[in-house]
This record gives structure tokens, sequence and C-alpha cells, in this order.
């Protein structure tokens, strides 16, 4: 064992700070706990302005009849434009289908919850059940021990009591009084912008189509920026999306172009052309990847310079492990993420990395994909989805 | 909270060093943290429960080795265990005895299949095969572009008779590519499928009515290494579905524990059999379990690490010298310079520090390191004259800037040097201060004074870091003067890894009294932060070692 300690002592001299690169992941994550602390400090009641969309949404939901079953096999390749339906009361149409993939967890915590006797044997089942979903160890644990607590102060087992404690435990785990309303209106003459970002594979461009779609519904004029010159055809997938609800592109013509240039140029012929929001794709990239997240911030800084960006929307997989919040911590601390949206919802996953990631940023969820039609693009409501959760 | 098995484990152990055998409790202890551990690598839940089934029982009958500590143990067995698991039916790919093979691509969203063609067909394409690529992704707006673009790329044909967007039958398409490829003389066929869940019926139902048309002889199925639960169930659902015969990871250039490849090799059977690290078409190989199993524990590679080292040092001479370290002065410049010998012999600095557990977070910056470095500094040193290097103090401009020259460096990596190897000096002698009881011991009281040299490593660097980062003006005087440090050189180094040491100063240091066997670490004043990781690896194991040995003395 001497060898390994005059390696390290020969290491030491030599890079000096060398060493202190592999920095403890608990000094990190200290650190994200202050901020999240701060985070939590500054966050303001929601903006009256904004917070129209989500209102909307719980008013008027006989809106959700008018969306057309717009079928995948049916899109024509030939571009045409479409009308899209407004945004307005999606969540509710699109209830059915999260309990379809969420009832699995909450039909098992609440057989667990109203069985005779709640031993210790019945609480570790709950937050192994609570573990599957994702939620990670540390939340499903403090939940279990808040559950516990409440279930014992209430002196009762009866389910629809239990389920009540559940669903309001659930539903503060969400925070709930967490502003999540989408910066999208214009300002004066300037145009919203949205930076979209996110890891590989997590649907960013899917997700820039759909929003652009649901925006156009709601009567507004969209701009797409395909700064994703990196993937092939990436471009070309955001520009079918942009032709079919007939929004505007602004692109590259070449592969490898200079992301924030093509960014920079988007929110020029926004402003020029007087559009409402402009919407920017970004290419995936890994958190790990200094570079690429250096490029990132650039993006951000370049857009800056002639526009406020508004949102800055990090696209996080629903199937996504416990990597997700180191993920949503990187970005976070390079372009300060304002909302998530959380794709593939529709899937058999449970989405439970939403607790994490909000507990440990303090970001808010927003949106929410639940499956492939374009109209599949909801606000995320705390309530709607843990009622979807406990199947409710 | 504890980031790694290792960690968790070192702390379970650290109430039971020196006893021969671990009772139940320990195990139903340590079983705890492994299960959080592996629940934390994204390991499913079911697997995570068989898992540690196991791990008990091997745990339970096992004796104390000598050579290992109880963590140390324990984590090899579940090393063992995982390697099992990950690669107990590892294969190659199989051909067809008439050509086209058929390999078809099948995967959630988003988990990387059309990449992976294109990555899979140049692999293949370099063993000399000639396969053809087959769009058969006609959902997904522009895959069809995408995977022409990248089969230009990787220079290999793409067969694409319908133009994608939802227009064209996957089937069809799949199904004429086969006699494309007959007609054409291909090889291989890649069958690029359109992603779906696991719960979409349909889509599953053409995923096997592709299967049915071509008759794959592999099917490959594509999973994120960031997946998280879920993993069981998508992967079961696509194995009733269209079934497969292997199993791909993609982006496990990620930091993903890659839970998940247990969890699936675990609960199906299939193996791993590739694995996708890279958004360069090259960056592809066969899975390696070994690694893997490493990855999901955070281990790092120290095992590769020591064996190399007790194979390149001389044992008697390696403790003379650690007996010299701990000495604080006693450790020289020519000391340092013998050593860098033997550390040069390891093989190239960046894989010895990329051996270290935490290494996979900080890739971007090990590249930055190099043998030069290692060469540079020997250089210096070896410029000096024999009093300067036994007393590093008497250096002064002049003999700086002669050293200097004779080792073709600039004065600030002279200075640099010193200042690093003075601040080591005077680090060792500020731990043995701050530690009572230290002093007396001789051999294990060497051997923790050494120790303590290692994680004062953290402060020195920190402070070059803090200054570095601050600009010029705070630099030390050589370095300052300049300004760049040569690119390459250690100032570099330094430089580069210095915004990161930020928030670290006090705590490499204030560690000990967790950390040390008992009795030792009392009345250090210091809160007790935890260790950076890169540090953490050697430590328990010598710790528990030097504990045991006391344990013997004070009987």
């Amino acid at each position: 064992m001497e060898q390994v300690l005059i390696i390290v002592a020969v290491i030491v001299v030599l890079f000096g700070g060398g060493i202190a690169a592999f920095r403890s992941p608990l000094v990190r994550s200290r650190r994200g706990s202050q901020r999240r602390g701060l985070q939590r400090r500054g966050s303001q009641p929601p903006d009256p302005g904004a917070a129209g969309q989500s209102s909307d949404a719980a008013t008027s939901s006989g809106a959700a009849t008018l969306a057309p079953p717009a079928g995948l096999a049916s899109v024509p390749g030939v571009p045409q434009t479409e009308q899209p339906p407004p945004s307005a009361g999606r969540m509710v149409r699109l209830r059915g289908r999260l309990a379809r993939s969420q009832s699995a967890l909450g039909s098992a915590l609440l057989s667990l919850l109203s069985s005779a006797n709640l031993d210790d044997q019945t609480w570790e089942d709950i937050e192994d059940a609570l573990i599957t979903a994702d939620m990670g160890v540390g939340p499903a644990r403090q939940l279990v021990a808040q559950l516990r607590t409440e279930v014992k102060v209430a002196g009762t087992r009866d389910t629809a009591t239990v389920r009540a404690l559940l669903r309001a435990d659930l539903i503060a785990q969400l925070g709930p009084d967490l502003d999540r309303s989408l910066h999208t209106k214009p300002h004066g003459d300037r145009p919203a912008v949205l930076l979209v970002v996110g890891v590989n594979g997590t649907g960013k461009t899917t997700a820039c189509g759909k929003l652009a779609r649901a925006l156009v519904g709601d009567g507004r004029t969209v701009l797409l920026g395909a700064a994703d010159t990196f993937r092939a055809a990436a471009a070309d997938q955001l520009q079918t999306w942009a032709e079919r609800v007939g929004a505007q592109v602004v692109r590259s013509d070449r592969e490898g172009a200079d992301p924030a240039s093509v960014a920079f140029e988007a929110v020029n012929a926004g402003i020029e052309r007087g559009i409402d929001t402009v919407i920017i794709d970004t290419a995936g990239r890994l958190h790990t990847k200094a570079g690429l997240m250096d490029e990132l911030g650039k993006i951000k800084r370049v857009i800056s310079k002639h526009a406020t960006v508004d949102e800055v929307l990090l696209v996080l997989d629903a199937t996504t492990g416990q990597n997700g919040l180191r993920q949503a911590r990187v970005f976070a601390e390079v372009v300060d993420v304002t909302g998530i949206i959380l794709t593939k919802l529709d899937g058999t996953a449970k989405g439970g990395i939403v607790v994490a990631v909000q507990r440990e940023l303090g970001v808010p969820v927003k949106l929410v994909g639940l499956g492939e039609g374009p109209d599949d693009l909801a606000p995320f409501e705390p309530e709607a989805f843990v009622d979807a959760i406990l199947g409710g | 909270m504890f980031e790694t098995l290792s960690d968790r484990l070192t702390q379970v152990f650290s109430a039971l060093r020196g006893r021969g055998r671990l009772s139940a409790a320990d195990i139903d202890a340590t079983c705890r943290e492994i299960r959080i551990a592996l629940l934390e690598a994204d390991v499913a839940l079911p697997v995570v429960r068989q898992f540690i089934a196991k791990v008990r029982e091997r745990a339970s009958g096992a004796e104390v080795s000598e050579a290992l500590n109880p963590a140390q143990q324990v984590i090899k067995i579940v090393n063992e265990e995982l390697i099992e698991i990950l690669g107990g039916q590892a294969r190659r790919l199989r051909f067809a005895k008439v050509p086209p093979t058929v390999i078809m691509l099948a995967g959630l969203q988003g988990s990387g299949k059309t990449t992976l063609a294109a990555k899979l067909a140049l692999w293949l394409k370099s063993q000399a095969n000639t396969p053809l690529l087959v769009a058969a992704d006609l959902q997904r707006p522009n895959a069809v572009q995408q995977l022409q673009v990248l089969g230009e790329r990787a220079g290999v044909p793409v067969f694409a008779p319908y133009p994608g967007n939802g227009v064209g039958d996957p089937v069809r398409a799949a199904r004429e590519s086969l006699a494309e490829a007959k007609r054409k003389l291909y090889n291989i066929v890649i069958i690029d499928t359109a992603g779906r869940l696991g719960i979409d019926e349909e889509m599953m139902r053409q995923a096997a009515d592709i299967r049915d048309a071509v008759d794959p002889d592999e099917i490959l199925f594509v999973v994120d290494a960031m997946i998280g639960q879920d993993a069981v169930q998508t992967a079961q659902a696509f194995l009733d579905g269209v079934g497969y015969d292997g199993v791909v990871l993609t982006k496990l250039d990620g930091d993903a524990r890659g839970g998940a490849a247990l969890s699936i090799s675990q609960l199906t059977g299939r193996p791993v059999m590739f694995a996708s690290s890279g958004e360069k078409l090259e960056d592809f190989d066969v899975f390696h379990p070994d690694r893997m199993a490493s990855r999901i524990l955070d281990l790092g590679d120290m095992l590769t690490l020591i064996e190399q080292a007790e194979r390149t040092f001389d044992s008697d001479q390696a403790a003379a010298m650690a007996g010299k370290l701990a000495s604080g002065d006693g450790f020289t410049l020519e000391d340092f310079v013998e050593q860098l010998a033997m550390v040069r012999k390891l093989g190239p600095i960046g894989n010895l520090l990329g051996m270290l557990p935490g290494a996979a977070q900080n890739r971007e910056l090990l590249s930055q390191v190099s043998d030069k470095d290692l060469d540079r500094a020997a250089a210096i040193v070896n410029s000096m004259t024999v009093q300067e290097r036994k007393n590093p103090k008497i250096i002064n401009g002049s003999r700086r800037s002669r050293i200097a020259a004779g080792a073709g460096v600039t004065v600030g990596e002279v200075n640099s040097l010193i200042v690093r190897f003075q601040e080591g000096q005077k680090m060792m002698r500020q731990m043995m201060g701050g530690i009572p009881g230290m002093g007396g011991m001789r051999r294990g009281g060497q051997k923790a004074k050494a120790k303590a040299k290692k994680k004062g490593g953290g402060r020195p660097a920190n402070t070059l870091g803090g200054r570095s980062s601050g600009g010029p003006a705070g630099l030390p005087a050589g370095l300052g003067q300049d300004g760049g440090g040569g690119p390459g050189g250690p100032g570099v180094a330094a430089r580069g890894f210095g915004g990161l040491a930020d928030g670290l100063g006090g705590t490499g240091l204030g560690d000990n009294p967790l950390r040390l066997p008992g009795g030792l670490g009392q009345g250090f004043p210091a809160p007790q932060p935890k260790l950076p990781p890169g540090l953490r690896g050697p430590v328990p194991n010598r710790r528990a070692r030097q504990g045991r040995s006391q344990g013997k003395k004070g009987r």
C-alpha cells in the first residue's frame, strides 16, 4: 500500500490542484442545497400577467373536445397548415392517458395503506413503491416518515383518510405554489424568447414543435430557431413541425454552423417580423461535456444581447432515473433553467424524478408530454398529476 | 448523504474494525447500504432484492481475509456478483449462414437507435463487412433524412424506399431491403425502426410484423444508460412484444451509473453486447462487464492501480519512502524525482489519474494532463544542484533562472513546483501538530501522517487554484510573471483544476476525526466533512489495517 501512497504524494506535488479536481459530490450537493434555499426564498408569487394560461386550462375544460384526433398515420407527407386547438384544458383530456400509465403505483400504494396492519414491512413496501417511481431514496424516505407520523396522529386506517393524507403529501412534494406559467407574451415590440435545452434523445425538437403548435393554437405568431446544427436532419425535423402548423423557421443552410449565430439570427428575424414568440431548439448535449455546456452558455449570452430570454426550458425524459437530477443541476448552473418539460410521461414511467428535481433545484415542471400526438403537450398541474397517480 | 457504495460501506464498517468475522447485524446494515447504493444507481428494485439475497448469502459465510478489510471484502463480493450477472453470457454477434445477416434495432423513443445504426454499420464495415442501413423509422419527422446523412458520414449505403414523416409502410421497407441486399450483395442489413413505448400495442405489433417479415438473425434492444426504474417494465414489454437477443447501452459517456444494464441482464437473461459512448460515429465498442461493474459501484480502478504499483515498486524501498513522507522535511526533492521515475513506469499519468475513483466526472480535465508535465518536473529537479535538492530554501532568484534555463522551462514553472513542494511539506507539519497523540505512535503514526500528507493535497491545490483563477495579480510571484505557465506545464494543470477546487479548502483536511481509527481523531478541532472522492480509494484500506495492527499492539 505504500506504493499507492507514494503515487498520490507525487501527484499532489506535481499537479497541485489536480487532486482537488476529484472533488466530493457532497460538496456539490451541499452547494446545491444552499442554492435551493436561496431560490425558495426568492420565488415570488405567480406573475399575474402570465397566469392566464394555467387558469384558462382550469376553467375551460370544455375546449378539450375541440381537439381533433390527429393520428400520425393521417399526417400527409406534403405539408399543409393545420389549425391546432388551443392549449387550454389539455391536462383534463390527457388525464385518462396519464392514469393508464400510473395507476399501478397508485393502487399498490393504496392497497398497502389500507392493509389492516401497518407494520414496518408495509411501510418499507410503500417506500419501495415510491422508489420504483424513480422518486429517489431520500424523498421517498422522507415522504414515508411524514405519512407515518400523520397516520399515527390521525389515528385512523380509514382508506379515504389515508388516501387524502397521501394525496396531500404528494402534492406538497410537488411544490403546488411554484409559478408554473409560461412567459410567452411579447414585450412591446420584442418577442418572448424560449430556449429549449436538454440531453440527447429527450425529445427537445418534438417538444419545440408541440409547443409551437400550442402557441399557434392560442393565436400567437411563432418563429422556431433551429440551433441544433449538430444532429443530422434535426433542422429538417423542426421544419416539418413548423410547416404543419404554419410557424416560421430560421435555420442554417449548412450542417455544423455555429448554433449561437443561428439563435441570434432567429431572434433578429423575430424582432423584424414582429413575431410574438421565438422558440430556440438546441442540440442535445450530455451535461458532462464541458465544451458543449459552454456552447450553450454562449447561445444564451448571444441571445441576451438583443432580447431577454424569458424561459429556459429543460427537457427531461420521464423514464430517466436518478441521473436526471444531475442533468438538471448542471443545466441550471450553466443557463439558469426556469422550467422543466417532462416528456414521454405516457410510457410506463412514473416520472418520480419530478419530485427530486423540484426539491433539489426549486425549478417547477411547467409542461408535460403525454404522447406522440401533436397536441399531447399539456401544462403541468400537480393536483391533476397526483390524482392521476392515485387513479383518482 | 453518501454517494457511492464504497463510501457507504466504509461508514458501516468503521464500527467493526478489528473483528474477525461479520455478525448478522453487520451484514444487515451492509445490505441496507448496498440496497440504497444500487437504487441510486437506478438498478431496478426486484433486481436489487435478488442481488442482496445473493450477497447476503455469500457474505455471511465469508472469513475476513488477510489482505482485505471487511468493507473491501464485501465490495469484492458485490463486484464479482455484478460481473457475473453482467457478463455471464457475453457473446459475439451471430452471422447468418447465408448472407445477408439481418440485424434489427428496437427501443424507446430517443434511446439513440438511428445514431446507433450508423455506428454499428461503421463498426461492421471496419471488419470487412458490407452493411446496408435500412430506414424503417417512418414515424418521427425526418428520421429517414437523419439516417441518410449518418450513412453518408459512415460511408455506408442507406436503403430508404419511403420518404418517412408518416408516409410508407415500414414492414414493406424492411422486406424490400432483403431483396435489395441480395441483389447488391450486401452481407449485413441493419434495420432502424421507429421508437415505441412498451405499452403501445399497435406499435409493438408493427415491430413484430417487421420481425416476421425479415426474420432477423439478431434483434438488438437499444436502451439509454440513463433510464431509471422503468427499465424493467420496458425491457419486459419489448421482450414480450418483439423479443430480442442482445442489449445495446447508449449514452454511456454521460455520468449515469447505468444500473439499467444490470436490471435488464438480470431479468431477461439477455446479455449487453455493445456500448455506445459518444457523439462521434467511432464511439462504439463491445461491452465490458467488469468496467460496467466498477461504474455502477463508482469504484474507479483502484485494484488495477494497486496491482500495477506493487509490481513496479520495491516494497522495502516503498516503506522507507513512506516513512520519509511522514516525517515532513525528510522527503526531499531528490526523493521526489526518484519516485517520479517510478510513477512514470506505471504508464501514462492520465490513465493513472483515471483509475482513481471519481475520475469519470472529470474526464475533460484529465485529458489536459500529460506525461510531459512529469518530464518537465523531473527536468526542473534534475537541473538543481545536490544542495538545492536537499534544501530548496536556498534557491534564490539567480539560482531559479539558472535552473529554468537548464530545464528549458520558464522561471514561473520552477517557482510553482517549489511552492507546491513546500506547501506539501508544511501541510504535513500542520497535520502532526493538529492531531494529539499522533507523534507518539511509531509505525502506525507515521503512516497516518503520511496519509495526512495525501489529504493535505486538497489545500495547496485550493490555494493555488484560487489564486490562479483570481488573475495574475494573486499568483505567486514567479507564476505571475510567467503569465501563462507555458502550455501544458504544471501551472496550467493547476489552473485548469483550480476552478473546480472551490469550496474544497478545509474539507479535505477536516475529515480526520471521522476517518481515523478510534482514539486518533479525538481532539482534532476541525469540522467533519468528507474527503474528495479521488483520495478515498486507498485510505479506508490503510486505515483499516492500521486500526487492526494497533489493536493488536494495544493488547
